[in-house]
């Protein structure tokens, strides 16, 4: 069983290294978002530390949410999501590898590429750090609840928009308490230990029980 | 009484059953509707300590946002007894829940604005209760979407179902982290229920209300279930005789 | 079992429902006995599935692919078992070029070697001879009596004819129940 999510887990990471350009495009697409909002809103320095919590945190979302098409998309359009559902290992040790896979290659990046916005927005180092960390923590949660939208969604018109339709309602708590971190951060004499506590309780339960509801979703689509 | 639950499983059976009962709970609706707003209007002051006689729109707005609330486990339950036992009924009994449930939420969103905006002079204020339920409209077009984005009715059916479950098992989770921002000043997990400070006439109304839009809701979903039925099962001879007869 | 029907009959879905990928409303499928969702993890160790998909990676080449999915079917293959696979089928010199830069004939051959490198008894094939020359479906029929010979099982679906003897055959058509 261990054997074959590390082989999938393998797979998945060495296509990824074949057509490099994927991950970019997310990146991009997380950057340019985060850096249309002060186009928007104002360059003032306070303005933009008010707003730099849940702007960052928006951005991630919607990067995640267009990432997804790509978790199952793939393997369904040349068959071999079909092998995985006959395959003797259970199907949400499957799963897991593919979602870690996707969130090494989308959500990971994303919280390296973190401190640039936190740049752009004049966010200190500390609140940088707190950011780096908050969404180390949530990211694998928007991977893993979104593989259940991808899941239910394969392969109909509509993809990105459809998928973040049905997940983004589902984000609201991490993303509550991910930017309410940050914006405690910025304030300095706030403890952040329940919000690192909320979002590793987050982190767990999505652990247990997406697996298996992407899983069941997996068998749905592909009848 | 399992033989008795499965008998109505089938469409061509439960159709003429939907269609005693339509008018049933219609008048009902009619009735605990009429009669609830009737009181709320005459037999409650008519001022509530600082808002003005607008606030009566509360009786729809309260039974619209208990509605969509109550509509989704509904559906969902209808939902999971799809999942468990395969029978086309509950999937077409969620569908048809999911559509009502949509509109209640959206007329209590509609009537929550008009109340703030005569009490208080905003038409939106994002507090907790409100702003759960436009997730909750969120959750509902969800899975409207998905199902129609579906051609396959087997499916849609058990795809939407599936994202209904997972949506109830967040709301709980949405709704606290709305409520509760800020984990460090949260004491508390609920607002002291507002229910018990309610002078009993106000509450009466209220309660009479609910009753005539659980009312109607049957009704409705009933209707749009034999709309469901009809237009799925219009290949088949009992729809076809059905249609004859007409 | 060869499993004849017309185009919509309906063969497709009884081999998918056979694998447990579409989810009969009434009835079950048993293997040796039992259910198989109960012994899946046994079932699907005997099982092979080629639908009328290839299940090939096109970024990766025909061997990554072909130990990809023997390691996720729960049975490790060496490259030599590989190569010999590839080479039996005509593909010889192509173990490391990318699958997309074959052509479909080269490709389906590629599923195919699966059938030389697995070990599992049950075969479900769903077309198998779609898109392959004279000389490759002769190779095919071979290798299908070959497994049937030693003792393993073939349920399949095709309107080419099948050289193979007929008390070994057992022909269902669902002309019959549409």
């Amino acid at each position: 069983m261990f054997d074959s999510f590390v082989a999938l887990l393998k797979r998945d990471l060495l296509l990824a290294m074949r057509r490099r350009s994927d991950i970019f495009t997310v990146l991009f697409f997380f950057i340019i978002v985060v850096s249309i909002f002060p186009l928007g809103i104002s360059f003032e320095q306070a303005v933009l530390q008010k707003i730099a919590p849940g702007v960052v945190w928006v951005a991630a979302l919607l990067a995640s949410t267009l990432a997804l098409e790509r978790i199952f998309a793939n393997d369904y359009a040349d068959g071999t999501l079909e092998q995985m559902l006959l395959t003797p290992q259970p199907l949400w040790v499957l799963v897991f590898a593919k979602t870690l896979a996707h969130w090494l290659l989308t959500g990971l990046p994303l919280v390296l590429i973190a401190p640039l916005a936190g740049l752009q927005y004049h966010l200190s180092a500390s609140t940088i750090g707190t950011m780096m960390l908050v969404l180390l923590i949530g990211t694998p949660i928007l991977s893993m609840v979104g593989a259940i939208g991808a899941a239910l969604t394969l392969g109909l018109r509509g993809g990105g928009i459809l998928i973040s339709l049905l997940v983004l309602p589902l984000y609201v708590p991490v993303l509550v308490y991910g930017s309410g971190a940050i914006e405690a951060a910025m304030q300095g004499d706030v403890s952040l230990q329940p919000y690192y506590l909320l979002l590793s309780a987050f982190l767990l339960l999505a652990l247990v029980f997406t697996p298996w509801a992407t899983a069941a979703s997996l068998r749905i689509s592909v009848e | 009484m399992a033989m008795n639950w499965f008998k109505y499983s089938s469409p061509s059976t439960f159709y003429p059953l939907a269609s005693k009962m339509i008018p049933v709970f219609m008048t009902l609706a009619i009735l605990l509707t009429l009669g609830g707003l009737y009181w709320g209007f005459f037999e409650t002051p008519e001022v509530l300590s600082d808002q003005k006689q607008y606030y009566k729109i509360i009786y729809v707005h309260v039974a619209s946002a208990w509605m969509a609330m109550w509509l989704y486990v509904v559906m969902v339950g209808w939902a999971v007894l799809g999942l468990i036992f395969n029978t086309r009924m509950s999937y077409i009994v969620a569908s048809a829940t999911a559509v009502t449930g949509a509109i209640m939420t959206a007329l209590s969103l509609w009537t929550g604005a008009f109340w703030g905006q005569t009490s208080w002079g905003t038409w939106w204020d994002w507090d907790p209760r409100m702003t759960t339920q436009l997730i909750l409209l969120f959750l509902y077009i969800g899975y409207i979407a998905l199902q129609s984005a579906i051609e396959d009715t087997r499916r849609s059916d058990r795809a939407s179902a599936v994202l209904a479950i997972v949506g109830l098992a967040i709301v709980p989770v949405i709704y606290y982290s709305i409520n509760c921002p800020n984990p460090n000043e949260c004491a508390s997990l609920h607002q002291e229920s507002s229910l018990k400070r309610i002078e009993s006439n106000i509450l009466i109304a209220m309660m009479v209300t609910v009753a005539g839009f659980w009312m109607y809701c049957f009704a409705v979903i009933l209707m749009r279930v034999r709309n469901i039925i009809l237009q799925r099962e219009s290949h088949t001879q009992w729809v076809e005789r059905l249609e004859v007869s007409k | 079992m060869w499993l004849e029907g017309r185009n919509g009959s309906g063969k497709t879905t009884l081999l998918r429902a056979l694998c447990g990928l579409f989810l009969p409303d009434s009835g079950s499928i048993q293997w040796q006995g039992e259910d198989t969702k109960k012994v899946a993890d046994i079932f699907y160790r005997r099982l092979l599935y080629l639908g009328h998909q290839n299940a090939l990676k096109l970024d990766l080449n025909p061997v990554e692919n072909l130990q990809t999915l023997s390691r996720l079917a729960g049975h490790i293959v060496s490259e030599e078992q590989v190569d010999g696979a590839l080479t039996r089928l005509g593909l010889a010199g192509y173990e490391e070029t990318p699958v997309r830069k074959m052509s479909q004939g080269q490709q389906r051959r590629v599923a195919l070697s699966r059938l030389l490198i697995s070990d599992a008894p049950l075969w479900i094939l769903d077309e198998p001879f779609v898109a392959l020359d004279i000389a490759a479906v002769e190779l095919l029929q071979s290798i299908l009596v070959k497994h049937v010979e030693q003792g393993g099982m073939v349920i399949l679906t095709t309107h080419q004819p099948l050289p193979l003897a007929e008390e070994k055959m057992v022909r269902l058509s669902l002309d019959r129940y549409v």
